[in-house]
């Protein structure tokens, strides 16, 4: 497999690659945060990773976009090895981090004075830039709120306008870590709408880290269960569902038992590693 | 109350203060017939004044400029270290302990030491008000620069920036509240150390002045230099205050946001 992948022609196939990749934070006794995690992203495809807490599941994006080296195994994004911070990526958090001097207009444009070779041409083409982001804002519902400070806007406003921020730039990989974690459950689902809307027209890669199993079958193509720490991919499911989804098709038979049965995994690799740890107790 | 009123009287409060203060002072001095070589009245601090407005302004022309040149250096000096601090942890290891030890010397048993290398005057004054004003400008800078979130730190460097991105991004935006608060500390620090330079080691200056009144028994004349250093720094203050307000207002507009899109 990972001789096919190395060959130029195969690359574009497969966009996010780990293999057996581990993660030992505090030198070599310290703690196994990742152990043996294996996925593959294809290019254009969204992924979900979900799992129980503290299974490391933020580890991964840090290692994904080489903001931190792994101990183990071997990362490729785009066809090369990541061994150091990528430079094309967006990312979102649960917390939105946009600049509180900054309007929304000026913070969704905050990457293209950044990224090359859109920091040089920012000044020559601003009023291409401009359209452009505000196109974008306009697209996550936020036409009419450029000149807003962030802290006018609600937590949902802020979270739309963070998703600008990560995708402004066109990026080809977008990382989202819990992005939707802090919104109450009806925002939460309007924004899984406007994503869904976003990544259909745009189709970059994504990798979602969630621990919503509902979120995760609605946007995702792929669905990584992890286990309890050291993580490490327990199962992988393909989400059939037709698109665009909608909050009705949560609903439906397929979706339920897609859910339920991704759920009973996660119990039981939580009942697992709690009797690990008992064991370890005694 | 109604709100317009109750703004007016907060812009009015200081100055109630202050006649109040000096209304009591005058009272008391009157009422116990106090000598005016131990609490000279307002009346008498403010003929003092008078009398001798020319030398009393030449002299507080002299401290202010020396205590802006003193503060203009502090800031130079103070941010370059706070952004050091704040962004490379061994700088910070290798600096902190060193600098809490500068600061925490008596200036005043500095001056000799300076007077022996730069002589009397300006260049001791300037040097004393540089000394005990950087200080906090560099630790409010390295406070501001250690309060960015790393999520931030991660969207950035995904995208490519450099430290020096960073800094210029996020780190000197997000750290200009704590350095303007540290400037109306250090504004007023830098007023202490050119007169405490002046008291030990000049032929001009406010410190000076009051050194020689003193030394005349000339009381009023001595307050009115404290009063004349007071009015200075409430000056200085006050434009920095202003400054502040024009540049970081994001930082405190916080709390009226509420009522701004309370509609």
């Amino acid at each position: 497999m990972q001789d096919a992948a190395g060959g130029l022609g195969a690359a574009p196939a497969k966009f996010v690659e780990m293999d057996g990749v581990a993660l030992r934070y505090g030198g070599p006794d310290g703690t196994l945060a990742l152990d043996g995690t294996t996925l593959s992203v294809a290019r254009g495809e969204f992924a979900a990773v979900v799992g129980p807490s503290g299974c490391g599941k933020s580890s991964l994006m840090k290692l994904v976009t080489g903001l931190m080296p792994c101990t183990g195994g071997s990362i490729r994004v785009a066809g090369a090895d990541v061994d150091g911070p990528l430079k094309i990526v967006g990312m979102a958090f649960q917390n939105p981090t946009l600049l509180p001097w900054r309007n929304t207009l000026l913070n969704t444009m905050l990457p293209l004075e950044i990224v090359r070779p859109h920091r040089h041409r920012l000044r020559q083409f601003k009023d291409k830039y401009i359209a452009q982001a505000k196109e974008l804002l306009a697209a996550v519902g936020l036409a009419g709120f450029e000149d807003k400070q962030p802290w006018m806007l609600s937590g949902g406003m802020q979270q739309r306008a963070s998703l600008c921020r990560a995708l402004i730039h066109d990026p080809q990989l977008l990382m989202l870590d819990e992005p939707f974690g802090a919104l109450d459950a009806f925002t939460r689902e309007e924004l899984w709408g406007v994503l869904q809307k976003l990544w259909l027209d745009r189709k970059f890669t994504c990798v979602l880290v969630t621990h919503d199993l509902r979120e995760a079958a609605y946007l995702a193509d792929v669905i990584f269960v992890m286990s309890a720490r050291p993580g490490r991919i327990v199962a992988t499911h393909r989400v059939g569902l037709p698109r665009p989804r909608t909050v009705e098709s949560t609903f439906d038979k397929p979706f339920i038992d897609l859910v339920h049965a991704i759920r009973t995994e996660i119990s039981r690799v939580r009942d697992e590693a709690g009797l690990a740890a008992r064991a370890k107790a005694v | 109350m109604t709100s317009r009123n109750w703004r007016r009287l907060n812009v009015a409060m200081p100055w109630l203060v202050i006649i109040g203060l000096l209304v009591v002072w005058q009272a008391i001095v009157d009422l116990f017939g106090i000598a005016a070589f131990v609490l000279p009245a307002p009346t008498a601090v403010w003929a003092a004044f008078l009398e001798y407005r020319d030398a009393i302004l030449h002299n507080a022309l002299f401290t202010l400029k020396n205590t802006m040149f003193g503060f203009a250096l502090g800031i130079v000096v103070g941010v370059i270290l706070g952004v050091l601090i704040g962004s490379f942890r061994l700088v910070y290891s290798g600096l902190y302990p060193l600098l809490i030890g500068v600061n925490s010397v008596p200036k005043a048993a500095v001056v000799p030491i300076l007077v022996l290398w730069l002589g009397i005057g300006t260049a001791p004054a300037i040097a004393t008000a540089f000394l005990l004003c950087f200080f906090p400008i560099a630790v409010n800078v390295a406070t501001g620069l250690a309060t960015v979130e790393p999520e931030l730190e991660d969207v950035l460097r995904s995208l490519g920036a450099s430290k020096l991105d960073i800094l210029r991004k996020v780190g000197l935006p997000r750290s200009m509240p704590y350095f303007f608060a540290s400037l109306k500390v250090a504004i007023t620090l830098a007023f202490v150390g050119t007169v405490i330079s002046e008291t030990l080691a000049s032929n001009d200056g406010i410190g000076y002045l009051m050194l020689q009144a003193s030394s005349q028994f000339r009381v009023p004349l001595m307050f009115a230099g404290l009063g004349v250093i007071a009015i200075m720094g409430i000056a200085t203050y006050v434009v920095f205050a202003l400054l502040e307000a024009r540049l970081t207002g994001w930082a405190t507009r916080r709390q009226d946001a509420p009522l701004a899109s309370g509609g």
